[in-house]
């Protein structure tokens, strides 16, 4: 912080901007956040971050029975179980995010009325646990891709990261709008769980896009999801070839939705004081 | 360092109705498009019109009574919420401590609960390391440096939380309200440490009720009154401003009741009618304006000291409140207070059903004018009304 640096404060009107800059300078406070909630989150448990792991793979053992061997779902020629897990990686990471970053505001009103930061650390750091969460419970992946002998080609290694980094801008842009409106209308908290629920089963977790008609998998592309767990799927199994129509229709609307998010959220921040 | 030019911050009360559920906010939509004009919500200025300067190195003390903006300033200040007008220029590093703790989570150690608190307020991972031991030797709670602080005490949590707002050392630092924590041991440490960051250099701005505090940190003070800032100047003229105008003027007006026949026009506390000296009579009166008449109607007083605590209950009952405007006035004699500032609460039922109950009605000051008690002398100079009742007692060798 440069002690030189003058502050202005004057009344705000019109589009906010988006003051990066001060994000920055404020890094290490989202790095004490995202750490505060991993440590509190596993404190007095006994099987502590175990449960980052038992999450996913338990509940890709259930999808396997019913969505692998009774339903017999197809799954591109891999194994159903991995070809799950690497659906569920990236969803539950997303669905975590979403459910804490909109929480996050209306959690943290304490420090909202108390302190200044720039209030878009809050669900940005909401979403930073489930990234750790999301890197533990990859080794999973890992383990079970030496099980089943799947060798990743090189350009996973490019893309696989890149997936996720599209996941987690995503998880922001949905985080910072539903977490705004909820300061005004908690309704919002109350919907999450049946969001959750449906974007599930609009997502290719336990199914392929390739279940669809060519023609439909562009409309099925307007679900952001839908790219990254596509791309991710071609990423690690390599299986087909890269959707890229969806992918590309995916990544506008996740773009069009991070921008979305992240002004309105700008905007109706300067009342979270007075709201909240 | 700081210069503040014609800053206003407007609430509207309207919005109070607030739209917690989109059921609310749709409902509120359509009620709003119904015939006549348009409902202007009504609008209350928290602050208004407000300019001053201050220059490096200055500790300015911010007085009023509740309500006066005073907090207001301070969170518009420190960017927590935004001005409707006017302009706020800080040069420095600002640290804006407006409560003590924020951030402190309970299953966090101590040690971690540092380190996030110095991160909220401020402090870089760098400096909250280069102060650590500091902190905890301030805090004294090196020995439980890694427990959970669920399990501290509440004397130690506070301890450990303005530990850790001690040791911010930004160029500008507004303070809130934040000594009052604590036994008086620790608050006479905390005022030391005010103390020595108004000597550091640094730009302070502080807001307290507490007199003493400011006159011994500050030298120059700012009162509000109603969102405008009344006076500007040296300390002892500005407190005694204060002093004097809560004395004759303690009076509450307009209070709510749960009862629509009901309405309290003013209470108001008559200095007036008090003579200098120890355990004078005080009197209050109170204002109400009836719908229609009332019959055995109970009104209980409560007066508590600066700590919040109650000291003295009265209660009396009034058997026939006509409709119209009626003015009651009660005395309280006897009432064995030392000089100091005290709270009033005001609680009015008839038989079981309550027609108001409000804390902190009004806050009155009992002078020291001609309070000649030897036995009440050391007391004088802090504590006050800390004290409770005193009553000189005798010490008899059997």
């Amino acid at each position: 912080m440069d002690p030189t640096d003058t502050i202005v404060i004057r009344p705000e009107h019109g589009l906010a901007s988006l003051q990066l800059g001060e994000l920055w300078r404020y890094r290490e406070l989202l790095g004490f956040l995202a750490w505060r909630d991993i440590r509190v989150r596993y404190k007095q448990s006994v099987l502590g971050v175990l449960w980052v792991l038992i999450t996913p793979v338990v509940t890709m053992a259930i999808f396997s029975v019913i969505f692998g061997r009774v339903a017999r779902i197809p799954s591109d020629g891999a194994p159903y179980p991995i070809f799950c897990f690497v659906g569920l990686l990236p969803w539950l990471f997303f669905s975590q995010s979403l459910q804490r970053a909109t929480a996050s505001v209306v959690a943290e009103h304490n420090l909202l009325t108390k302190v200044y930061f720039p209030r878009l650390i809050v669900p940005v750091a909401a979403t930073l646990a489930p990234l750790v969460e999301l890197g533990i419970a990859s080794s999973v992946l890992v383990a079970m891709m030496v099980w089943y002998g799947l060798v990743p080609s090189l350009h996973a290694f490019v893309l696989a990261p890149l997936c996720v980094a599209w996941a987690w801008l995503l998880a922001i842009g949905a985080g910072t709008l539903l977490s705004a409106a909820n300061v005004h209308y908690r309704d919002v908290g109350q919907m999450i769980p049946f969001l959750v629920q449906v974007w599930m089963y609009a997502s290719p977790v336990v199914y392929p896009v390739s279940m669809f008609p060519e023609t439909w998998r562009f409309v099925l592309g307007l679900n952001p999801m839908v790219g990254v767990i596509e791309g991710l799927r071609f990423a690690v199994l390599g299986h087909g070839s890269l959707p890229v129509a969806s992918l590309a229709v995916s990544a506008g609307v996740s773009l069009l939705l991070l921008v979305t998010g992240v002004l309105s959220f700008k905007r109706m921040e300067r009342t979270f004081a007075d709201v909240v | 360092m700081i210069r503040v030019e014609g800053i206003g911050k407007r609430f509207r009360l309207g919005s109070t109705v607030r739209h917690d559920t989109l059921r609310d906010a749709i409902a509120h939509r359509f009620t709003r498009r119904g015939p006549g004009p348009e409902r202007d919500p009504a609008e209350l200025w928290a602050l208004r019109d407000v300019s001053f300067d201050v220059d490096e190195g200055e500790v300015v003390g911010v007085v009023g009574r509740n309500g006066a903006g005073k907090s207001t300033l301070l969170k518009v200040m420190s960017r927590i919420t935004p001005p409707t007008e006017g302009c706020i220029r800080l040069r420095g590093r600002v640290a804006s401590l407006l409560e003590v703790g924020t951030g402190f989570h309970a299953e966090l150690s101590g040690r971690e609960n540092i380190f996030m608190n110095g991160a909220i307020l401020g402090m870089t991972r760098r400096e909250i390391r280069s102060r650590f031991d500091a902190i905890v030797a301030f805090a004294e709670v090196e020995r439980f440096l890694d427990t959970p602080i669920k399990h501290y005490s509440s004397g130690m949590h506070v301890r450990l939380a303005f530990a850790v707002a001690a040791h911010l050392e930004p160029e500008i630092l507004l303070v809130d309200e934040v000594l009052a924590v604590g036994d008086a041991e620790f608050q006479k440490k905390c005022l030391g440490r005010m103390d020595d960051v108004a000597r550091s250099g640094r730009t302070v701005l502080l807001v307290s009720h507490n007199m003493a505090a400011i006159q011994q940190v500050t030298s120059r003070c700012l009162l509000f009154e109603k969102g405008r800032l009344e006076r500007d100047g040296a300390t002892a003229e500005v407190v005694a401003a204060y002093l004097s105008s809560g004395e004759r003027g303690a009076v509450a007006a307009d209070l709510t009741t749960d009862h629509p026949d009901f309405h309290i026009q003013q209470v108001r506390f008559d200095e007036e009618s008090q003579s200098p000296g120890f355990n004078q009579p005080m009197r209050f009166e109170l204002t109400l304006s009836l719908r229609r008449p009332f019959r055995t109607v109970g009104f209980g007083l409560g007066i508590y000291n600066s700590l919040g605590v109650r000291l003295l209950t009265s209660r009396c009952v009034v058997d026939d409140l006509d409709e119209g405007k009626t003015t009651l006035s009660i005395r309280i004699a006897d009432h064995h207070l030392p000089p100091g500032q005290y709270a009033l609460s005001l609680g009015i039922a008839r038989g079981t059903q309550k027609i108001h109950y409000a804390e902190n009605v009004l806050r009155f000051a009992l002078s020291d004018l001609g309070v000649h008690e030897p036995l009440l002398q050391p007391y004088l100079a802090r504590q006050r009304d800390q004290i409770g009742a005193f009553v000189p007692g005798r010490w008899e060798k059997r």
